[in-house]
């Protein structure tokens, strides 16, 4: 028979435990379900490298990206050129190095725009209901339309020159249009415009069954504001679902800003993007004499890809363990 | 359930006008001027401006959108204006049309034949090493880019092998179809054997199977017959989704393989500009697209009696 001090004790107990205590076990949690998976932790590493050699680029990179040297054009692999040399004389190594950078700066930004703005209409459309959800929804159905790739490379294809051309009015912004910032605008503006309305969705369904959950009642017989029940009591139990999306969609736009640039729409020459790489052998795809310079970008963009959705596979299980059951 | 369909057919002629405006819209700022384009670029503004006046491009938007509107309901999309000039759109758009589709068609049906009994044996075999082989394999192959597969699979097989042709139209019964179908099913199957195995396993679990052993039927039929057909009714809103990123991957297909269907043929207008062609093959797909997600949608009602629209 405990005394009654003993039990005061052990009740406080519990109390002791700061709300950072709890939320660093929880990360702890997470982590260890995390590297369970191994293929997601091989994601991971693959995606930290990228995100390296993009950032140190200039300082990784041999050669400049556009330094031509028509002594050494079409060279196979060797030492001075691990990757050989193209038509131009341009080292493909140091190429492959700047283009990281040019998918490093395109691809997250796409996606975080493109999330941002799909969970805010999609907690909007979700929690508020009627007329929002109506319009939210509408327009989500018009962008739905199009298939993605597809509307983006219209938008981009008519913003790019009209964005230019006004932009140039500017005397201190025509160098930048010059340099081609231009291009990494309207792919990001055209990507995020087609990737919100399946993130918009998602966070839709989500709050939809949230809304009707007892805390959520329980807040508001509180007198919560609506504001802040979205924000603070409905947005982080939404958030599971789209930290898995936000992980796959980086994969894709990844792929997305290769096919415009191989399309010619997105990024173009001379700023190094794999799609125009890719694009610029495209004529050797026939008879390859020098199939390096048409794999090495390919494979780049296919282990993105691989990484980005092995971190999503791992994220879902790590964040989601009921699911491991079935 | 009627008033749901009402309510999605009401709707469906506004959406096709609202994706009609977008597309005009952006066609409209985007090009710079067909008059000028058409002319070149160092000609005479007079001359300039009568061609716009001859071909109406004077007139305010909403007018130039209302006759495009009415003329695309006709059949008539104008012409092009740079890949091939002066040859009417419509012409270009048919032949394309139909080798796209007949593309497409055989992909749809090699992705299903393969990726479905991929999920069911991975669901069969859940948790062992086979399933655990065969749904890597699956991811690999949603994150294969076509820029990848495509120029590796033309290098053994059509010039270090020369087993195959490297690409052409000759029909769908013909050796030229059989790389790029490889190319552009990988996807595919391995959305549909991931789907088949995660809604079977799903389903495996719910109490009518349990009510189905404790009746004493036999294993395979509880799998084929119960589970089987309930696990497969979801694969139709896929079905619906990816029959739009099918038509869009086969641009690049199209473009490597060389196959002369709407894919190339948007790549070759992107690449040259040419609105007017642009135009037509954003509307068709984006209708086609609509359309198959409506079909989709109302067919899954009526496949699952469970369903119910509000």
């Amino acid at each position: 028979m405990p005394t009654p001090e003993q039990l005061a004790i052990d009740r406080r107990a519990p109390l002791r435990v700061s709300v950072w205590q709890v939320r660093w076990r929880r990360f702890t949690d997470f982590t260890r379900r995390y590297a369970r998976n191994r293929m997601a932790v091989i994601g991971l590493l693959i995606v930290l490298t990228w995100v390296v050699v993009g950032l140190f680029a200039p300082w990784i990179a041999p050669y400049g990206y556009d330094k031509t040297n028509y002594n050494a054009a079409n060279q196979p692999p060797s030492f001075a050129h691990p990757l050989g040399t193209d038509a131009l004389g341009r080292d493909q190594f140091s190429r492959m190095i700047w283009a990281a950078r040019t998918a490093l700066i395109v691809a997250p930004t796409a996606t975080v725009v493109g999330v941002v703005l799909g969970v805010f209409f999609g907690l909007l459309a979700g929690y508020f209901g009627g007329w929002i959800d109506e319009i939210v929804m509408r327009l989500s159905d018009v962008l739905f339309a199009f298939p993605g790739l597809l509307f983006a490379l219209l938008l981009a294809a008519t913003l790019q020159p009209r964005l230019a051309a006004w932009l140039s009015q500017f005397e201190r912004i025509k160098p930048w249009v010059r340099a081609g910032y231009v291009e990494f605008f309207v792919v990001v503006i055209a990507l995020s415009l087609v990737g919100w309305p399946g993130l918009a969705r998602l966070v839709r369904g989500q709050v939809l069954s949230l809304r009707e959950q007892q805390f959520v009642e329980a807040a508001r017989a509180l007198g919560v504001s609506p504001w802040r029940i979205m924000w603070q009591h409905i947005f982080p139990n939404a958030l599971p679902p789209v930290i898995v999306a936000l992980s796959m969609s980086m994969g894709s736009a990844v792929v997305a800003e290769a096919s415009l640039s191989f399309l010619g729409i997105g990024i173009t020459p001379p700023t190094p993007s794999w799609g125009a790489m890719i694009y610029n052998e495209f004529a050797s795809w026939r008879s390859p004499s020098a199939p390096w310079l048409l794999w090495a970008p390919g494979l780049a963009v296919a282990a993105l890809t691989f990484a980005f959705n092995f971190i999503g596979d791992g994220l879902n299980e790590a964040l989601n363990p009921q699911d491991r059951l079935t | 359930m009627t008033a749901y369909l009402v309510r999605r057919l009401l709707w469906m002629p506004f959406l096709l006008l609202i994706v009609t405006f977008l597309t005009f819209v952006l066609g409209y700022y985007g090009p710079g001027d067909p008059a000028q384009l058409l002319l070149g670029q160092h000609s005479n503004p007079e001359a300039v401006e009568r061609l716009r006046h001859e071909l109406g491009l004077d007139r305010p938007l909403l007018v130039q959108f209302a006759d495009y509107v009415w003329r695309a309901l006709h059949g008539d999309f104008g012409e092009s204006l740079t890949m091939a000039r002066g040859r009417p759109v419509s012409d270009l758009l048919k032949r394309s049309l139909s080798i796209t589709l007949q593309l497409n068609a055989v992909v749809l049906v090699v992705s299903l034949l393969v990726g479905v009994p991929l999920g069911v044996f991975a669901a069969l075999k859940r948790n062992t090493w086979l399933d655990y082989l065969t749904m890597t394999g699956v991811v690999v192959a949603i994150s294969l880019p076509t820029f990848l597969i495509a120029p590796i699979l033309l290098w053994l097989f059509a010039y270090k092998w020369r087993l195959l042709p490297p690409g052409g139209w000759n029909g769908i019964f013909s050796r030229n179809i059989i790389l790029p179908v490889i190319v552009m099913s990988a996807g595919p199957i391995a959305v549909f054997a991931r789907q088949t195995r995660a809604n079977l396993i799903d389903v495996l679990s719910q109490e009518y199977i349990r009510t189905a052993y404790a009746k004493g039927l036999h294993e395979r039929r509880i799998f084929f017959v119960h589970a089987l057909r309930n696990a497969l009714i979801p694969l139709l809103t896929i079905l619906g989704l990816m029959l739009g990123s099918l038509v869009v991957g086969s641009f690049i297909t199209e473009t490597i393989f060389g196959i002369p269907g709407v894919g190339r043929l948007a790549f070759q207008a992107f690449f040259s500009r040419d609105y007017p062609v642009i135009m037509a093959l954003v509307l068709l797909i984006a209708i086609g697209y609509a359309l198959a997600n409506l079909l989709v949608d109302i067919l899954y009602a009526f496949v699952d009696p469970r369903i119910r629209y509000q």
